[in-house]
C-alpha cells in the first residue's frame, strides 16, 4: 500500500518512517535552492513562505505562463537538482524554517543529518531526470516568490497529489542511506582498483 | 531556395531538433537502459528504472522536455568548407537556440558570469558553446546537440599526473570521481575519460567521448580494452540507479585520446546522465538531413 503524507507534516507522521522506505506526498511543496538558502541564511531574508510543518523541493522548474491569465502559471518539467550544494545552509534551514521533508536528489551530509536528528525532518529521493512525471503530480503553481532570480531560482508554491516516488534517503534519526552506501561503495572500489592495476602497466 | 528562405529553414531545423533532444532519448541510450533495467534485480533499483521509462513515455506523450535541467547546449560542430551556409553558421545556431528555448520550452539556463542574471534565452557570452571541426572537401553539416545539465557537469574534473604516476593513477581518478560526485550526477551514467598530454586537452576529449555511442569503442585495441575493464571495475561497486545501489553502475566508459609528451599523463572526465540528451543531425548542402541517433522521428 501506498504511504502517502499530507502537509502540515508533524513529528509523529516521521516517527516510524526509516530510510530506504517510499513514500508520496499530498499538499504543498516549495521549490528552493541555491539563492533561497543563501538569502535566508547568509543575508539574513526572511522567506517569503511559510514552511513550517511543510516541505521543500531543490528543483529548478520549467513553467509556462497561462495564455490570457494573470500571474497564471502551468507546470511543464519539474525535477530535483543535486542537494549536496543546499548541505552547507540546510541545517539552520531547518532550524529557522521548521520544514519537514527535504526532496532532492543525492545524498546531503552530517549538517543535514543533524539537523534533520535535532529537529524532526527527512530528506528524500525523488528519481532525478523523472521530471515529467513529477510535473504531472502538480495540481496547480498557487504562488510564485522571488521571481527576480528567474526561473530556476523562483519559490514555486506547488500544490501536488501524491507526488512520487520519494526515497527516503535521511530519517528523522539522522540516518543517512548514502553515507551507508558509501562505506559499501569505497570497499569495493579499493577491491576494483588492485584488479584494474594489473591490467594498465602500459607504461614499460 | 532562396537563401534567406534556406536559413530560415536551417535555423528552424537545429530548433526542432534541439528541441527534440530535450524530449526524448537517442536511441542507443534507450536501448542501454532497457537492458540495464531487464538486467537488474534489486527492488529498490528496478523501480526506479520504472520511473525512468514511465517519465521518457509521459515525455513523449505530452510533448514536454523529460528533465527540467534542460543544460547549457554545447554543440560539435563539423561542418564542410563547402557548406554552403558556413559563414552563417554561428549567429545562425545561437537563433536556433533562442528559437527552441521559446518553443519546446527549455529552461532558461544561461547566467552571465560575474555579472549574475539570466538571460532567459539559454544564450549569452559564449553560450551556447560551440566546437568547430573544418571538414574538407565536404558540403555537408553534422552536428551533435548536447545538453549538458548542473548534475552531470559537476562531476567534471581533470588532473595532470607524473608519468610516476602511470595510468594506475588514471584509473584511480576516474574511479575516486565515480563514487564521490558521481554518486549524485544521476547514474547509470555514461562515462567520459579523456586521456593526453595537458588539461586542456583530456577535458575536451572527455566530452567529445560522451559524443560517441554508447557500446562503441575507442579505435586502439588497448584503449578499447580499458574501456571494457573500466565499465567492469565501476559496474562491481553497483552504484545503481541514482546512486541507491544496483547490479550495475553505468552505461558504459568511453575513452579518447591522443599522444602526450613523456613527461606528464592528463586525464580528465565528463559523465552524462542516464537522461542524456544528445543527438546527431546531418545535413546535406540542400538541407536534407538525417538524424543519425534518433530514427523513425519526425522534425
Amino acid at each position: 500500500m501506498k504511504k502517502i503524507l499530507s502537509t502540515p507534516i508533524s513529528n509523529e507522521d516521521l516517527k516510524d518512517i526509516k530510510i530506504g522506505d517510499v513514500i508520496y506526498l499530498n499538499g504543498y511543496i516549495v521549490t528552493c535552492r541555491d539563492v533561497a538558502h543563501r538569502r535566508l541564511i547568509e543575508y539574513g531574508r526572511e522567506l517569503p513562505v511559510d514552511l513550517n510543518g511543510g516541505a521543500i523541493f531543490h528543483a529548478g522548474p520549467i513553467v509556462k505562463k497561462v495564455e490570457g491569465e494573470e500571474d497564471k502559471f502551468e507546470m511543464i518539467s519539474v525535477g530535483p537538482t543535486t542537494s549536496m550544494r543546499m548541505e552547507k545552509f540546510e541545517k539552520e534551514f531547518i532550524e529557522k524554517t521548521g520544514v519537514k521533508i527535504i526532496v532532492g536528489k543525492g545524498g546531503m551530509g552530517p549538517n543535514t543529518e543533524e539537523g534533520c536528528r535535532d529537529h524532526k525532518a527527512i530528506h528524500c529521493v525523488f528519481p532525478a531526470g523523472c521530471a515529467v512525471s513529477a510535473a504531472t503530480t502538480v495540481e496547480e503553481i498557487e504562488e510564485a516568490h522571488w521571481t527576480d532570480l528567474g526561473m530556476p531560482e523562483t519559490l514555486w508554491v506547488c500544490r501536488v497529489k501524491e507526488f512520487g516516488p520519494l526515497i527516503v534517503s535521511i530519517d528523522a534519526e539522522g540516518n543517512n542511506i548514502f553515507e551507508q552506501n558509501k562505506v559499501v561503495f569505497n570497499e569495493r572500489k579499493e577491491k576494483a582498483l588492485e584488479d584494474l592495476y594489473t591490467k594498465v602497466r602500459f607504461i614499460k | 531556395m532562396e537563401r534567406r528562405e534556406a536559413l530560415d529553414r536551417l535555423t528552424n531545423l537545429v530548433a526542432s531538433f534541439t528541441g527534440l533532444v530535450g524530449k526524448r532519448l537517442p536511441d542507443d541510450v534507450t536501448a542501454k537502459l532497457k537492458e540495464l533495467s531487464e538486467e537488474e534485480s534489486m527492488p529498490m533499483a528496478k523501480m526506479i528504472y520504472e520511473a525512468m521509462e514511465k517519465n521518457q513515455n509521459q515525455a513523449f506523450e505530452l510533448d514536454r522536455p523529460s528533465c527540467q535541467d534542460t543544460g547549457l547546449i554545447q554543440m560539435f560542430v563539423r561542418v564542410g568548407s563547402k557548406f554552403p551556409y558556413i559563414d552563417e553558421l554561428s549567429n545562425l545556431l545561437t537563433e536556433a537556440v533562442q528559437k527552441a528555448t521559446k518553443e519546446a520550452p527549455l529552461r532558461h539556463n544561461s547566467v552571465e558570469t560575474f555579472d549574475e542574471y539570466n538571460t532567459g534565452t539559454n544564450t549569452g557570452t559564449k553560450s551556447p558553446w560551440l566546437y568547430w571541426d573544418i571538414i574538407p572537401e565536404s558540403d555537408k553539416l553534422e552536428l551533435d546537440v548536447y545538453m549538458a545539465g548542473g548534475g552531470c557537469s559537476l562531476p567534471g574534473q581533470g588532473k595532470t599526473l607524473m608519468p610516476g604516476e602511470g595510468y594506475e593513477g588514471v584509473v584511480k581518478f576516474v574511479l575516486d570521481v565515480m563514487t564521490s560526485y558521481g554518486l549524485n550526477a544521476c547514474p547509470p551514467l555514461l562515462v567520459g575519460v579523456g586521456i593526453g598530454t595537458s588539461i586542456d586537452s583530456a577535458a575536451y576529449m572527455a566530452k567529445r567521448a560522451l559524443m560517441r555511442p554508447v557500446g562503441s569503442h575507442n579505435e586502439n585495441p588497448l584503449a578499447a580494452q580499458l574501456e571494457t575493464d573500466m565499465t567492469n571495475a565501476i559496474d562491481s561497486i553497483g552504484l545503481g540507479p541514482q546512486g541507491l545501489r544496483g547490479s550495475k553502475s553505468v552505461m558504459g566508459v568511453n575513452i579518447e585520446n591522443s599522444a602526450r609528451h613523456p613527461s606528464v599523463i592528463s586525464v580528465a572526465v565528463n559523465v552524462g546522465c542516464w537522461s542524456h540528451r544528445r543527438g546527431t543531425i546531418v545535413f546535406n548542402s540542400d538541407l536534407s538531413y538525417e538524424m543519425i541517433t534518433h530514427k523513425g522521428v519526425e522534425l
